[in-house]
């Protein structure tokens, strides 16, 4: 399938390269994604998936290599102009939630990256259970809460890119569900979403292609269409 | 902010047995040669400089080996160090002079005082950690400080004056100038080898480990507290030492011995000289009264010079001078 | 009125008029402790630049343009030295704190320390060190007012109000805003802000030369009270200390209170017995340390 490839990219990695301090832990990745596409990234613990979206994020001592985004080279910029000129919004792994903001302060927290933010109305909208704890400290939410205020949180900025780090970890089956259901919404509005994912089962029907990452380097790629006759591999590729 | 991973590490580079045996062999011949420098440098003092200069230089450079035990060798900035100098100098003033006790036990007197206060001054600063425990040693001492100030015996501002410097042993006339500078320079030298063996006893070596990583050593099972607890007692108790000696020295106790601004002055030497190293708070002693000495002439100026001294080496020198050799010679430990 | 119930509360408003200044002070150390996790010696010398600033204003700054008639008076200096110690302020942390971050906090405490007795060398030099009264109070705050118990110094008054005001509008900033939640937020998580896209190193530039305007804030105050010398903030900076080890730099709220809560009980030690009144704080930080380790308001670490 070579369908991606005639479009342009819209986040294009190349040969990426990262450190936490002395240690080298990214040693090459390659990945494209075109507009309103979904790509998740599969692999064990410490492969290097959340460290790639770190990378991007510029929240690795340093990096070397190329990250466009619509053709505009980030690699060199300063951590702080990422998120605004990218138009990024990320959501960590350890969810990000301010314990000492309350959580209309969390979500009000990211500065605007475009015009075509999401209403808190709209907010609450699409996730009910945080307009009844509006008022309340981060500390005090539940798992649930604290990962729909993270993805609220960066609804609300106008990002277009969203970077999801393991969005489901250690989350009830039915948020699990509720979540699926956002993340296919927001592909349907067109979003452009990289999942870091260990649940395959819930980002196999979302994605279009998934990057296999181990020991810091992109070592399969499968898209979405060859899923079912590349099992074998994948089951060889996740298992502990 | 939240990147304070690699923190110890930076605050001395002393690391023992690290290295292929060539190293460690280089690393004891430069050890023996500033040994070596060291006590001819105490013996032919005398017949250089001003005998009364050089046990200032000695009453320091101990004071300062004394906190690098701490500092350089525990992980802890106390701020309060000079009440353990101060403090010692005047109960051992106060028992040479109105007790009558001899040198040695006014020595001892002041030196017990201050191995007490820090048990006391240690006990409750270690109820917090890091930063929290400089200010607390700081305030604690500020108490001390006070207290001198305030107490009857003391001489309040004028300071504990005419201390008999008396007969050590009963029959060493310590008002001979040589008699003085020698026992001054054994007490010294005594001082600074069990410093010495301190830092390289298995009790140092836990020392270091909690200096490194607190919470691995307290997982190793080491009750880090008592550790912690017993190298500040040492330390002040060595500090008193210092203090009581410079006290007899001196023949007089004052309040700078006691004030804030001489604790910085002890964290300067250390800091300049090169935070847990063995030589370096000695070195440090030797450059920044050296300095003192030579800018007494233009006043106030000097606090500046010193404060100016800190600023740069904590921002460009943070090995200080002996750590900077021990780096261009390549060596762990000097 | 029972004379001993007076004599304690007059005694405890003065000691309320020193509290203005732990509180102001404490509120500044933590303001800047939470972002830049700094314990900033120089605090004490900033409160007195800001104190000299006032003074040379009043008594020198006409003198230096050529003007001698001209004297920069209480109210425009009460704006003008807190900018100018903020401005200072700003430039410790833009060209020599911001290289320590990554490293142990004792060392940021060590360059502060180095700061304060430049500063404080620098102004023992031109000044007495003994100190010089502030002649610029302002006519309308002279005199006394009668508070029922005592005859108070109307500008004594005002200095009380005026800072549980600045104080409280602190808090409000801090706890209630869209720039304090930014703030806390840094204080949590720098790193996650920072790729929120808010620019983190500039934030931090402002909190400090913030914290240290309020102190620059608390010496324009104290000009008229005490007399303006080099040495004023080095012996309070040691008080404020014992403070923050009281009240535990987590809680803006907790600052304040226990600043002016320890000015009180200072003052009403005067009356019991006066030589304990310059250290019972540092008692009852000794207190507080045995039966409550992390500070009245500390969080558990």
């Amino acid at each position: 399938m070579s369908t991606t490839t005639l479009t342009k990219p819209m986040l294009k990695i190349e040969n990426l390269h990262a450190w936490y301090g002395e240690s080298h832990v990214l040693h090459g990745i390659n990945l494209e994604l075109a507009e309103g596409q979904l790509i998740t990234l599969l692999g064990r613990n410490g492969a290097g998936r959340s460290t790639t979206l770190r990378s991007i994020m510029g929240m690795v001592d340093r990096r070397t290599g190329s990250i466009a985004i619509n053709g505009e080279e980030f690699i060199t910029k300063p951590a702080h102009r990422i998120t605004p000129d990218g138009r990024i919004g990320f959501c960590p792994e350890e969810r990000g939630i301010f314990a000492s903001l309350t959580v209309e302060e969390n979500l009000m927290l990211p500065p605007a990256v475009g015009a075509d933010g999401m209403s808190i109305e709209e907010l609450f909208e699409m996730f009910p259970n945080l307009a009844n704890v509006r008022k309340r400290m981060g500390t005090r939410l539940s798992g649930g809460e604290q990962q729909m205020l993270a993805i609220a949180r960066i609804l609300r900025t106008g990002a277009r890119l969203l970077l999801l780090d393991e969005i489901t970890e250690g989350l009830a089956p039915v948020i699990v569900k509720t979540l699926g259901r956002v993340i296919r919404d927001l592909k349907s509005r067109g979003y452009t979403i990289v999942l870091v994912e260990q649940n395959f089962r819930f980002a196999a029907p979302l994605a279009d292609r998934h990057y296999v990452i181990e020991h810091g380097e992109v070592i399969d790629t499968i898209e979405s269409a060859d899923v079912e006759s590349s099992m074998d591999r994948l089951n060889h590729y996740l298992s502990v | 902010m939240q990147e304070m991973s690699n923190t110890t590490t930076d605050i001395g580079e002393f690391e023992e047995n690290t290295g292929e045996p060539e190293h460690r062999t280089r690393s004891r011949i430069w050890q023996g040669i500033f040994w070596v420098a060291l006590i001819g440098f105490l013996l032919i003092a005398p017949a250089l400089l001003y005998p009364v200069f050089v046990m200032q230089l000695l009453c320091f450079a101990l004071f300062a080996a004394a906190f690098n035990l701490l500092i350089g060798f525990t992980g802890l900035l106390s701020f309060g160090h000079a009440a353990f100098f101060g403090g010692a100098a005047y109960i051992a003033g106060h028992a040479l002079k109105v007790w009558g006790f001899p040198p040695l036990l006014g020595i001892a007197t002041g030196t017990l005082f201050a191995a007490a206060l820090g048990w006391a001054v240690g006990s409750l600063a270690i109820r917090r950690q890091g930063i929290y425990f400089a200010m607390i040693t700081l305030a604690l001492a500020q108490i001390v400080y006070f207290l001198v100030l305030q107490l009857p015996f003391t001489g309040g501002e004028d300071g504990l004056q005419g201390i008999p410097r008396g007969h050590l042993l009963g029959f060493i006339d310590l008002n001979q100038p040589l008699a003085m500078y020698y026992t001054v320079a054994a007490i010294f030298l005594i001082g600074f080898l069990v410093i010495y063996r301190i830092i390289h006893s298995p009790f140092g070596q836990v020392l270091l480990a909690i200096r490194e990583n607190e919470p691995r050593a307290l997982s190793l099972g080491y009750n880090v507290d008592r550790f912690k607890l017993l190298a500040f007692v040492l330390s002040a108790a060595l500090a008193g030492l210092a203090g009581s000696t410079k006290a007899l020295v001196f023949q007089f106790a004052s309040l700078t011995d006691a004030h804030w601004q001489m604790s910085g002055e002890v964290i300067l030497m250390t800091l300049l000289g090169g935070m847990g190293t063995i030589f370096g708070p000695v070195v440090g002693a030797f450059v920044v009264v050296a300095l003192q000495h030579a800018l007494s002439g233009i006043g106030s100026w000097v606090q500046v010079v010193i404060g100016g001294t800190f600023i740069a080496c904590v921002l460009l020198f943070r090995r200080g001078i002996v750590g900077e050799l021990a780096r261009l010679l390549k060596i762990n430990s000097l | 009125m029972d004379p001993m119930i007076r004599l304690i509360l007059a005694q405890g408003m003065l000691g309320l008029n020193n509290g203005v200044f732990y509180a102001m002070l404490s509120l500044g150390l933590a303001v800047i402790f939470g972002l830049l996790n700094v314990v900033n010696f120089a605090h004490g010398a900033l409160y007195m630049l800001g104190a000299f600033l006032a003074l040379i204003l009043y008594s020198y700054a006409g003198a230096w343009v050529g003007l001698d008639a001209l004297h920069i008076g209480f109210w425009p200096a009460l704006i003008l030295a807190p900018l100018l110690v903020a401005c200072f302020g700003m430039l410790i942390e833009r060209f020599m704190l911001r290289r320590l971050y990554k490293l142990d906090p004792i060392y940021s405490l060590l360059l502060t320390f180095g700061v304060t007795l430049v500063l404080q060398g620098l102004f023992i030099n031109f000044f007495n060190a003994s100190g010089t009264p502030y002649p610029g109070m302002p006519e309308s705050l002279r005199g006394v007012v009668n508070l029922g118990f005592m005859m108070f110094p109307k500008y004594r008054l005002f200095v009380i109000i005026f800072s549980i005001i600045v104080c409280f509008a602190v808090w409000y900033m801090i706890e209630r805003t869209r720039i304090g939640s930014r703030l806390r937020a840094g204080t949590e998580n720098p790193e996650l802000v920072k790729a929120f896209g808010i620019n983190v190193p500039l934030m931090v530039m402002l909190t400090f030369g913030f914290g240290t305007g309020l102190a620059g804030l608390a010496g324009v105050l104290a000009a008229p009270i005490y007399s303006v010398s080099p040495l004023m903030g080095a012996n309070l900076i040691i008080v404020i200390f014992a403070v923050v080890v009281i009240g535990g730099m987590g809680s803006i709220a907790g600052a304040v209170l226990t600043g002016f809560a320890l000015g009180l009980v200072e003052g009403i030690t005067k009356v019991f017995y006066a030589p304990a009144a310059n250290t019972v704080i540092f008692l009852l930080m000794v207190i507080v340390l045995l039966v409550r380790p992390n500070g009245l308001f500390g969080r558990q670490s």
